[in-house]
């Protein structure tokens, strides 16, 4: 297959690159050369597959100036990036990685929700920074029997479900529809979800809409008890609004992997005690990048070879 | 003159409980935290009398103390104490009484109970998500804009598929084992006597339960078998890839020999509630990413501390009623620490 053309978006993950490169001729949209306008004249036509990620995907544009595409594989589970109805209407196979980051994202939601609630970032702050011989520390919130509101029961959404639970976290969620067989308590109105919960965690895909799902009406219900956690999309919140509720007292605090703006993040959180921001790194372990790099292989390999892909999207 | 009415008892008419050291529970929420109808405290740390010479002057109207694990409750102080028969402990751990002497002299001793195993669990899982994920490293470096500076992160490890070795299966360490489980890890335990009805895997030693497992737990007691329990070889055969997490007794490990171990990367990481000399912390450690650290304040918790409040309470209330205590600790089976 080393004649095939694989466009590769942006940096991703060093050992994705390598096995690419073994495989196919991989061509890289972030080096110097590809950038320029004679790249697109020379090599567009020739390429098949793109593998992207959350920062960049396949977009209209990108799906318009490859004629030959056939298949785009995100190295993610995510799809906001990619032109989903570009690629029907186009007939372009696409594939990501479910299952294999479930876990990861998941033991972060709830890192995260321990970290902001039991302040363990501050403490580890106060240890570091020698204060703990001037003083004490102050009090933090118990996690455990807290009750969690979950925006999106699906793969992540029930992983974190099945976590929380053995925390003794009574557990509701919202969703388009209620799910069968579960116990959990539905909410049909993520208000409802948001007045009813202390810890609410974004577990959701991002789609036109759930685009700012979690807005001002939301943070309010939240309210100074609640902490919002966000695992999904930066887009899913209302940032804005976010980042004034926490500066302004309004919301009892906030775990952050996702933003708006990625890698910019509002400075104004930085010196917020109740808030833990971390670099969207949900699924960033060696083993489950390996395991994600893993299948955008074997979804390309099983897509030339003609054989059935391993986990299509459309 | 009005008849004296016996509802409501003169402060001379109630028992004594007596308070070596001010507690952490009247540092955060003021003297008035134990409050009860049915008892008073006598304070020695608010008389200028040395403490022998304080306890000789209420040696006989003392029948309880109320300690905290600053509050060391020894053989000498016992010894001046005629009237002594219970000890109540706001701390999880025991290893600040003399527990043979209180068997010897028959005082009762009254403890957390399980109060605090929610909260000592929840802060295992916490650090150690925190050491394999680099939560709290890697809100350090978003917080001073690195992000964008820098690009990524560097990868962590993933919790699920770990195997984790618990040294010690009491409440807090099976809290622990029913959380980690939830993540996919796989259980094993060293604790002085294998238990029949648990479904882990058990090591009859330390240093096996560390060869065979990522992530070693520390939730055992400190009695004078477990002082420096974690030693250079326990460390050695946790390897390189190891984490341990202790939310128990600093003492239990042996310090200087795991500030070697992280500092040259013999082992991945380590996540402290506890350390030797607390508040003295390894000066090396802080300079460490792979090291999380807490100030000994894993059960600092509102909630804990409303928990701790009526059992407390509820412990000295019953006891000059003449009922069961909530919480005795079965002195038969406690291992001693010498300090």
């Amino acid at each position: 297959m080393n004649n095939i053309s694989v466009l590769m978006t942006c940096p991703m993950f060093p050992y994705l690159e390598q096995e690419l490169e073994t495989r196919f001729n991989l061509i890289k949209l972030w080096n110097p050369s590809s950038s320029k306008p004679e790249f697109f004249k020379n090599y567009s036509n020739f390429i098949k597959a793109v593998v992207g990620n959350t920062k960049v995907g396949a977009d209209a544009d990108m799906i318009d100036s490859l004629p030959n595409l056939e298949i785009v594989a995100s190295y993610s589970v995510g799809l906001d990036k990619i032109d989903l109805d570009k690629c029907k209407e186009k007939g372009i196979e696409v594939t990501n990685t479910p299952d294999v980051l479930t876990n990861d994202v998941a033991d972060l939601a709830i890192g995260l929700a321990l970290a902001v609630l039991r302040k363990i970032c501050v403490c580890d702050q106060f240890v570091r920074g020698g204060k703990w011989i001037r003083g004490d520390f102050g009090l933090a919130t118990k996690f455990s029997g807290k009750s969690v509101g979950i925006v999106g029961l699906g793969r992540i959404g029930s992983a974190i479900a099945k976590r929380a639970e053995v925390f003794g976290c009574p557990i509701s969620y919202h969703s388009r529809s209620k799910k069968p067989n579960t116990n959990y308590i539905y909410y049909s109105n993520i208000v409802d979800l948001a007045a009813n919960c202390q810890i609410l965690i974004v577990a959701c895909a991002l789609t036109e809409e759930t685009h700012h799902i979690v807005d001002r009406k939301v943070i309010d219900a939240l309210g100074l008890k609640g902490i919002l956690i966000n695992i999904g999309r930066g887009a899913h919140v209302d940032e804005p609004e976010l980042v004034s509720a926490l500066v302004e007292g309004r919301l009892g605090g906030a775990g952050l992997d996702v933003f708006e703006n990625e890698p910019d993040v509002p400075e104004q959180l930085f010196a917020l005690k109740n808030v833990v921001l971390v670099p969207h790194v949900g699924s960033d372990t060696e083993e489950t990048s390996k395991a994600m790099a893993d299948l955008v292989i074997s979804n390309l390999e099983a897509y030339f070879k003609g054989e059935p892909l391993l986990t299509p999207v459309l | 003159m009005a008849p004296h009415n016996n509802s409501y008892p003169s402060q001379h008419d109630l028992p004594n409980v007596l308070i070596l050291k001010l507690p952490p529970s009247f540092v955060i929420f003021g003297e008035h935290f134990f409050d009860s109808a049915k008892f008073r405290f006598l304070k020695a740390y608010e008389s200028s009398l040395p403490l022998p010479q304080f306890l000789l002057a209420h040696a006989q109207s003392v029948q309880a103390i109320l300690s905290s694990g600053g509050a060391p409750v020894t053989a000498d102080t016992i010894c001046l104490l005629p009237n002594l028969r219970l000890v109540v402990t706001t701390s999880q751990g025991l290893n600040h009484i003399d527990l043979s002497e209180c068997r010897r002299r028959g005082i009762a001793v009254a403890g957390a109970g399980t109060i605090f195993s929610a909260d000592c669990a929840d802060s295992v899982v916490e650090l150690l998500i925190d050491v394999l994920r680099k939560v709290s490293a890697a809100n350090r470096f978003v917080k001073q804009g690195l992000w964008s500076s820098q690009g990524d992160y560097p990868l962590g490890s993933k919790l699920g598929g770990k195997r984790v070795g618990i040294v010690g299966l009491g409440n807090i360490g099976s809290e622990v084992a029913k959380r980690l489980e939830a993540f996919g890890c796989s259980i094993s335990y060293n604790s002085r006597n294998k238990k029949p009805s648990v479904p882990y895997a058990f090591y009859p030693n330390v240093g096996e339960l560390a060869a065979n497992c990522d992530a070693l737990i520390i939730c055992c007691a400190l009695t004078d078998e477990t002082y420096h329990l974690i030693n250079k070889e326990v460390l050695s055969a946790l390897g390189k890839d190891g984490v341990i997490i202790n939310i128990a007794r600093g003492p239990i490990v042996d310090e200087k020999e795991l500030v070697r171990c992280l500092v040259e990367g013999e082992i991945r990481g380590a996540g402290l509630d506890v350390f030797e000399h607390e508040p003295d912390v390894p000066h090396e450690l802080f300079a460490l990413d792979n090291v999380v650290m807490s100030p000994h304040n894993a059960v600092f918790t509102r909630e804990s501390f409303e928990d701790l409040r009526k059992i407390v309470v509820g412990n000295l209330e019953a006891f000059f009623s003449n009922e069961p205590l909530l919480t005795a600790v079965n002195l038969d089976d406690q291992p001693h620490f010498s300090g």
